[in-house]
Formats: structure tokens, sequence, C-alpha cells
């Protein structure tokens, strides 16, 4: 199977849980695992290769120019993450369906866990790390939907933000570490990047590089000091924990590290930083759970205990460290999982998790018992489980190892850590199922059905049998595995086996149980002195430093965004002019090139027009409606320049926009207060005045240099100009650029029309549905109304006009391609031909013959103009690639067609709705009930009397 | 000519800035457009200014062409910045009819309660 397909499946299978739960929860449950299964089977079948030590591939450019490959690669190591991820997987599919209970939304949980299972498959078979980063968030954001999965309890939203906070973070730090060691190696696909060891450690950002990355390990893996939110996580469901938290997303810190073994590892550097950390997490951990009473809590403290094992043996450093490292992440994997069920089981049943009101549970639920025995006497490290196995390999590592000159440091503090680990371990069995049966569970305990202890008793049967015989079982897989890490160079000598003679590690082991057994024994009072001594409790550290952060940026957000929007522009305005400065004073000016054209006369009186109606809205805008008036001057003017100046389209669309900018100006004006009052102080009124002066100053004297010299760089117009006909079979450059070169822009652009009449709709209909539609029917208007509100002459004109209005539309829409016009002055100029029988006709009497609506007019425009671009597929050409060519009918002349036609007549149907919805939408607040009955070319006869001066008449 | 396109685009800019800056939604909108008109001028001159040589093209002669890409920039620019104000007319009309104010700035009870549906 594809390696493209097992990282996609979980992805697509993520869909059907939440869909089937409708059909049942074994529905749902079924869909998971079978899914699951699906790509287990897809992955098992790749075995024979990889067992060959080859590495499968699956490539895909994605973004070529940014170097973001979607390139898969299943080596060894990413063969037994996958297995691991996928295998666990299926078994926690099992447990939580028995596990769940008939409240809880179970399609969402195996949504959230095929989502999490999809990124975490993801991550370990990327071979891009661009891509990986990814998957790393991916896995963070479905984390954190699985830890807040109950999301009525507090702890869980809590444990679920912490969580999301520290992982995310640590993965920020990863992605500036991925890409500068991307930026070293001048690739981001990890074949390379692993091939160049020399070029990465001899480079100067080898040391940043290293701590960002680790930091994102060390996050994910909940190494010290970032330990602290895995046992806060612990408030998800069980089976999440037993996922998340021992098989498979605190291991993706690991993964990282051993996948970027071959090319981080070996200096001293990370062996510092790793070996130590990973020696401190590993104490830290094993001390703390010893003292912990909640089953889950002690578990998770035992993770973070056996994960700083595993990053302690990779930051050794040696290929045999790492084998060993190896072997007990697959160790780790099976006991610890099994345990969290065991856990979970426990809860189930008893009702309670805390193990001081636990104990004597041996003949109660004696299947449970046995499971959870072998597994936590295997996390203890005793023979013949597979936890002894990689715990000796450990203990005889650290032997080798020497810290600053120290012999006893590693190998001391590692007895240390195993003991209180052989301790905690037997607190698990001898608290909870040893000791007298007791009369106050919550809960009448008894052994679970199958479906909950099926998934841990197989996981506990391959703890037996690895131990027992791992050579045989586990040792091909293990050789792969670590090949894979130490770059393919030959594996160092090592055997799986039980009994390795004599050797310290023999002697260690023996201490840590006894030593542990002893610990054990003492419990009651060892507990009074760790209570006693104080502790920094990591919750309320983080909660302050939240706390903090949360104000600071509230303080910053508070000022700047304040609610006064003038505040937002004179701030946006003063940055804008001070970057122009800055930019005035330290760059250089060329000379001028271009000869200025001669001023005219005719121009010259535009100009003063311009200007003259411009500070004429400064000095009079407190008068609305004549402002509106004269801004209307000014946009007439400013059309006329563009056709001066060579732009006829702009012209068009320019005096088109403007008549219905101002139609629906005028209509909002209907609504709002005819003058602006004074409301600010002079002085207010100078600084705006100045920084409007400046800014003034600033453009026009940037774009008169601009005007004065010749472009520093060809521009690419010269393209534009010399293939329009040729490849775009139009001469009206400006519509084929439109239709064609930028097709793609233009088809934003009717979208985004589309979205903002669709907007304006909206609102109406919200605005319309509260008590402000009857403020609007009981509303005096501004000015009298005019008697004939539908005069006798406009109408009949209006009415004759209708068809030679859309006639020119017509026209204008079909010469575009080669003459100046096109869809948008079409749709436009169509546009206004409606308005005008709104205006003259009255909004009731054009809404009764509309025909269509304007919605669909605007998605129909998307549509044809997507469905244009598609066409260009079948053609095996790239997206809204236009085709034409040339039809001779006799009696016409010779005309050309080409698909960029349909193209905009997508562009003119999206263009004539939006406009259209965007006013209908407006006038329908003046809407009067009174209106259904009129008739277009009646006089009103009420016009003079307000209507409850009418009524009282009536009355009378 | 260039100076008469230059100190239009100018003085279009700063009243378009002052009228910003004022506190009601009209003359804001006011002053948007006017910025509009601004731009887009500003945005087509980018292209120098010519006479008579629109970018439709002759088949017949070699003729001068303006530059055609920012008119194409400018056309679409045109056509949103109505969908833009029809945006913003509408809000400032829905906030007003809602609240019987046209103050842009939000005031101190704004910010406690949420604008009043029935104010």
């Amino acid at each position: 199977m594809s390696l493209f397909l097992i990282a996609a499946l979980p992805f697509l299978g993520a869909v059907f849980p939440a869909l089937l739960i409708r059909a049942g929860r074994n529905a749902a449950a079924s869909a998971a695992g079978l899914t699951t299964f699906l790509a287990l089977m897809g992955l098992l079948i790749h075995i024979p290769s990889v067992m060959r030590g080859d590495v499968v591939t699956a490539r895909f450019e994605w973004i070529p120019a940014l170097g973001l490959n979607a390139n898969f690669m299943l080596d060894g190591l990413g063969f037994l993450f996958a297995l691991l991820i996928l295998g666990i997987g299926l078994l926690i599919i099992l447990y939580a369906r028995f596990y769940l209970s008939r409240e809880d939304p179970m399609g969402q949980f195996y949504t959230y866990l095929l989502l999490f299972q999809g990124a975490m498959v993801g991550i370990v078979l990327s071979d891009n790390i661009l891509l990986l980063l990814i998957f790393w968030e991916l896995t963070s954001l479905s984390s954190f939907l699985l830890i807040g999965y109950w999301k009525h309890l507090p702890e869980g939203r809590q444990g679920a933000r912490m969580a999301l906070a520290v992982t995310g973070s640590g993965g920020l730090a990863m992605i500036a570490g991925m890409l500068i060691l991307g930026n070293i190696v001048g690739s981001y696909d990890l074949s390379v990047i692993l091939q160049n060891k020399e070029l990465i450690q001899a480079s100067p950002y080898y040391l940043p590089a290293l701590i960002l990355i680790l930091l994102g390990c060390f996050t994910k893996s909940a190494q010290f000091p970032f330990h602290f939110w895995l046992p806060h996580a612990m408030a998800a469901p069980t089976p999440v924990s037993a996922y998340l938290h021992s098989a498979t997303m605190v291991k993706a810190g690991l993964f990282l590290m051993a996948r970027m073994w071959p090319v981080l590892a070996g200096t001293d550097a990370w062996f510092y930083i790793v070996a130590t950390t990973g020696l401190i997490t590993m104490l830290m951990g094993a001390v703390i759970a010893l003292f912990k009473d909640d089953l889950k809590a002690l578990l998770a403290f035992s993770t973070v205990s056996h994960l700083g094992l595993v990053t302690m043996l990779l930051g050794f450093g040696t290929k045999i460290a790492a084998v060993a490292a190896i072997f007990h992440i697959i160790n780790h994997a099976t006991f610890k999982a099994a345990l969290f069920m065991t856990a979970g089981i426990v809860d189930h049943e008893t009702g309670t998790r805390d193990i001081k009101r636990l104990g004597g549970l041996r003949h109660l639920m004696p299947i449970t018992f046995t499971i959870g025995t072998i597994a936590a006497l295997s996390m203890a490290g005793i023979p013949p489980l597979n936890g002894f196995l990689s715990k000796e390999m450990m203990l005889e590592e650290t032997v080798h190892t020497t810290w600053l000159h120290s012999h006893y440091l590693v190998p001391g503090l590692a007895l240390l850590a195993a003991l209180f680990s052989a301790a905690y371990s037997f607190r698990f069995v001898s608290h909870v199922f040893l000791g007298p049966e007791r009369h106050d569970y919550p809960a009448h305990p008894h052994d679970p059905p199958v479906g909950l202890w099926l998934a841990p008793a197989f996981l506990v049967v391959l703890v037996v049998l690895i131990g027992l015989n791992s050579a045989a079982i586990v040792g091909p897989l293990v050789a792969v595995v670590s090949s894979a890490v130490i770059g393919g160079e030959k594996l160092p000598y090592y055997s799986l086996k039980l009994w390795h003679g004599f050797t310290p590690a023999l002697y260690m082991s023996v201490v840590a149980t006894l030593g542990g057994l002893f610990l054990l024994s003492l419990h009651r009072h060892e507990e009074k002195i760790w209570n006693a001594l104080p502790r920094p409790e990591a919750k309320v550290i983080f909660d302050t430093v939240i706390g903090v952060l949360t104000r600071l940026s509230r303080l910053i957000t508070d000022t700047l965004h304040n609610g006064v929007l003038s505040r937002y522009a004179i701030i946006m305005i003063g940055f804008t002019l001070a970057l122009g400065y800055y930019a005035y004073t330290t760059g250089t000016i060329g000379p001028e090139t271009r000869e200025p054209l001669p001023p005219q006369i005719i121009p010259i009186i535009g100009w003063i027009c311009l200007v003259g109606a411009t500070l004429a809205i400064m000095w009079f805008h407190r008068n609305r409606l004549l402002s509106l008036v004269l801004i209307g001057v000014v946009g007439l003017i400013v059309s006329m320049a563009f056709n001066y100046l060579s732009a006829p389209d702009l012209a068009l669309t320019q005096i088109s926009v403007e008549v219905v900018t101002m139609i629906l100006l005028l209509l909002s004006l209907n609504f709002l207060p005819t003058d602006t009052p004074w409301d600010s102080s002079a002085a207010r009124r100078w600084r705006d005045a100045a920084i409007s002066v400046v800014a003034g100053i600033g453009s026009g004297a940037l774009i008169y240099a601009l005007l004065l010299r010749d472009f520093a760089f060809p521009t690419i117009s010269e393209f534009h100009l010399a293939n329009s006909y040729k490849g775009g079979g139009g001469t009206n450059v400006v519509n084929v650029i439109l239709v064609d070169f930028r097709g793609f822009d233009t088809f934003g652009e009717i979208i985004v029309l589309g979205i903002a009449a669709l907007i304006i709709f909206a609102l109406t209909e919200a605005v319309l549905g509260t008590n402000v539609r009857s403020y609007l029917l009981n509303r005096k208007p501004h000015w009298p109304q005019s008697g004939d509100s539908h005069p006798l002459m406009m109408v009949v004109v209006t009415r004759m006009m209708m068809p030679i209005a859309l006639m020119v539309g017509a026209y204008i829409f079909f010469r575009g391609h080669n003459q100046p016009g096109g869809g948008f002055i079409a749709g436009l100029v169509v546009a206004i031909a409606f308005l005008m029988q709104y205006m003259a006709s009255g909004y009731t009497w054009a809404i009764e013959r509309q025909r269509f609506y304007y919605h669909g007019s605007i998605g129909w425009g998307v549509l044809i103009a997507a469905a244009t671009g598609l066409g260009a597929w079948f053609n095996d050409r790239p997206f809204l690639t236009s085709d034409f060519g040339y039809i001779h009918w006799p009696p016409l002349e010779e005309f050309e067609w080409a698909t960029a036609i349909l193209f905009d007549t997508g562009v003119f149907l999206a263009v004539l709705g939006a406009v259209m919805l965007a006013l209908d939408s407006l006038s329908r607040f003046a809407w009067q009930p009174g209106m259904a009955q009129e008739f277009p070319m009646d006089i009103n006869p009420l016009r003079d009397n307000p209507p409850q001066e009418e009524e009282s008449k009536e009355q009378v | 000519m260039e100076a008469l396109v230059a100190s239009a685009v100018g003085v279009m800019t700063a009243a378009g800035i002052f009228l910003i800056l004022r506190r009601r939604t009209f003359p804001v909108i006011l002053g948007l457009s006017l910025l509009t008109y601004a731009v887009n001028v500003f945005l087509f001159a980018t292209g120098r200014l010519a006479l008579d040589a629109p970018a439709v093209l002759n088949k017949y002669k070699e003729v001068p062409y303006t530059d055609p890409l920012p008119q194409a920039l400018v056309l679409t620019a045109i056509v949103i910045s109505f969908g833009m104000t029809a945006v913003i007319v509408m809000i400032a009309l829905s906030a007003y009819l809602s609240s019987k104010d046209d103050h842009i700035d939000m005031n101190a009870h704004d910010s406690v309660d949420a604008p009043g549906e029935d104010a």
C-alpha cells in the first residue's frame, strides 16, 4: 500500500465514526477499528522490504518553491513507530468501546483519535521536515481535543490547555530549529539532511538549531523542566492516557531524537544536554511517582521517568546505547499501555483511582490482578520479563559513561532511579491488589467484561514472550530499527538475552529490586517526610506565568485597541508617514528621465473642478447631501481623467461605479442624520488637518517623483502587450489581462464582491429582524416626500430605455475582448438599467417583475467562471488557460470566439448580482406596507399629511 | 500634466484622511471614497501618463501603447471598492438604526455591555 494512503487513511477514516455514531456505538467503533486495521495491514505488507533494510519512499512535490515536498519514507525506525501507533491504536479502539460510558459522545472520540493517529503516522513517515512539522503541530492540536474530551470537567479543560501551551510552544521552537537545519544543509528532505553530519556539526548554527529542536522534543516527551503537563493531561479518559501518554505522543520527541541521532548526536553539547536532562527526568519522575496516590498520576510520573531513561540513552551518543533505547521503547510501550488500561479497569470497576482507598483486589479481580502484576513487575525490571532486559542494558551502559570525569555519577543516579522505579512498581501491585479485602470500595469490584481486559492481556502476553525469547521475537526488528537510527552503519555487538553472567548490571538490578522492596516497606514513614517537604507546584507556576502573559497582552491590546477607531487610523497613518519619511531620508532618488507632458487647458479646468470640489467637501462636510453631490463631481472628473489619459476601460468602469455608489449613498442618507454636528475640539481638528496635509504632500510628491522617472527595471507589461493577441486572442489588452493573464485574480475578486453583497444581505436580514423594523415603519422622513414619487415622464422614459440599456450592456460585453468594455462594465451597465426601473416605478413594482434571485446570479457567475477555468484541465492545461479561434458565418464579418468570453460571462453575472443584491438589500429599509397597492404613476394623495392626521380625519 | 495629476492625488489624499479622522460614520465613508479615488489614480499613474495611446492593439500599424497592467489592477480595484463601500455603508446604517448613534468610536458604555438591540 502506498505510504500516501497509509498516512491518509486515518484522516479519511476520521469522518466515519462521527457520521456512523447515528447507527450506534458499535458501528462507530468498527469504522474506526477497520480504518486502523487497513492502515496496519498496509504497513505490514512492507515488512519484507523493511526487514531487508530497504527504505520505501513515496514522493510528491507539493510546494517546490518552499522546499515543501510531500515525501514519505518508511525505514526501520518509521516502521517500528508506525507499528506501535497503529497496533496499539487498534487495541485502544477496542478498549475504548467498552470503557466509555453511554453518556460520552463516542463518535467524537473516535474521530479525534483517528485524527491524532493520522498525525502521528504522518510524523513517523515524513521524509520532509516541513511536512513533519505540519504533522507535529497536528498532534498537538488533536491531542488537545482528546485530553479535553470530557469537556464538563474543569481539570480536563485545564490539562488540555496546559498540554497545548507547552507542546505547542515547544513545537514553535522546533520549527525555528528545523528551518535553521534546512538552511544549513540546503534541503528540507530528511534523507538529504541525514547524509550531512559533518556539514551540520561544523556549522556555527549547530548549537542554536540543536537547542531549538530539543526544546520541541523535550516538551513533547515531557522532559524536565517541561514534564509537568503530562500528569495534568491525565484528566483525559484512560484510553487517551494509555494511547497518547504511553505509546505514542510522548514518544514523538523520542522518535525525533532517534531520527536526528545520526546528524545531531555525538557532540559534547548533545551529550551534556540530552543525557543530563534524561537522567534528571528519570530520577525525578521515579521519586515523585512513588508518592502519588492517584493510580494514573503514579503511572504518569513513571512514564516521565521512563521517557527520561530513553532520552538519557539516546544522549549517550553511543551506538549500543541507541540499541538499548530502541529496545526499551518497544518494551515500555507494551507494559505501560497495559498498566494504563489496568488502571482504567480498576477505576471503572471500583469507582476510584485513589490507592489509599484500594487494596485487596486480587481475589475480587483475579484477571486484572494477573495482568497488572505482570506488567508492573516488568516495569520494575524483574526477570524474565521484557522490562528487565532493557533496564539491564541501560544500567550496563551507564557503567561505561563518565560525566565530567566522574565515573560514578551516572551509574549511581541511574541505580537510584531504578530503585525508586522498582519501589513504585511494587507499590502499584501491593497497595492495589494485595493486602486484606476492604468493605468500603465506592462500587462493588469484579472483573470486567472480556472487551476491556482483552487488549491489556494481549500486551501482557507480549511482555512475557519478549522477555523469554526476545532474540527470536523482536531481535530482527530491533536490529533493523537500530541500524536505521545509527544511520545505516554497522551494528555493534549486543545480545538480547536474560543471562549475561555476573556483570555490574546484574548486581545493580539486584540492588534496585531489594532496595525497592525495602523502600516500599517504609513507605508510610517516607510519605510523612515527603509531605512535610516544600515542593514547587508546577501548576501554580504555570498558571502564574500564563496569568502574567495574559495581563501583559491584554495591556498592550487594550492600549492599542481601546475601541476608538480614529485612534487606530491615527496610529496607522502616523506609522505609514514615519516609514515614508525614513525611506525618503535614507533612499536615493535618481535623476528625472521623462519629459513632462505639457498641460492643456481642458485638463486644467478639470483639475480646478476636482480640487475645488475636494476642498469644498472638507469645508462643507457637515452638510451631508451637499458633500455627496460634491463627491460625485470628484468621481466624474476622475473618470474623465482616466479617459483622457488613455484608459477608456477605467473611465467606463469608474463612471458606472460612480452611478451605483451615488444611489447607494443617497439611499443610506435617507436614514442617517442629515448633518454632522461639531463634536471634535478645534485643537483636534488642527491636528488632523496637519496629519492629512503631510500625508497628502507625501503621496503627491511620491507620485510626482515617480511620474518623471522611467521604470528602474523592465516591466512585465511588454509581455502582456506582445502576447495579448497571440496568446489571449484579444486586442483590448486590459480585458485580456483581466480574463486571461490574471484570470485567477479576477476570479478571486468576483468571489470577494459576491461575499460583500451576501454580507450586506445578511446584515439587512439581521437588522430588519429586530425592532429596527418598527422604528423604520414609524419613521418620519427628513424631507417632505415628493407628491408623485414615480413621475409619469420618468416611468415612461425608463421603460422605453430598458431594452436600449440592455442592448448597450450586451454590446459592451461582447466587444470587451477587443475594444474597451467587458464583463465588469457590462455588469454595472445592466445593473444601472435595472436600478432605473426601481427608481422610476418603485421597489414593489420592480420586485414583482423580477424573475431571478440576485444570490443565484452571484453563485452562477462564480460557478461559470470556475467551470471555464476547470475546462482547461480537461485539455491538460493549467487552471484558467483560455483557448480561442475564429468563426466565419457568411453574412457576418469573420469574428472571433474565446473561452475567455465564458469567463467574462461569469464576471458579468457576479458583478450584476452583487450590485443588485447590495442595493436591493438597502432598499428594503425603505419599504412601507402601503407601497404594495401603490400604482407607479399615481399621485400620492397623502403627500402633505402625516398618517396620524389622516386616521383622525377618517374617524371624524 | 504630471504636476496636475500629482497635486490632485495629494489633495484627495489629504481630504480623504482628514475625513477619515472624523468621529461620525458618514464623513468617514466620504473620506474612504475620496481616499479610494486617490489610491486608484495613484496606482493608475504608476504606469506613467500617456495621451492617445490606449492599450487596444492596432492590427494595421505600429502605434505606442500605454501600460495596461496598472489599468487592469485599478479596474478590479474600482469594482471591489464599490463592494467595500457598500458593506461599510450597511454596517454604518445598521449601527445607527440599532443604537441611534452614528459615532464610530466605542464609548465606555459600549465596552461594558454589548450594543443593546433594544436601545
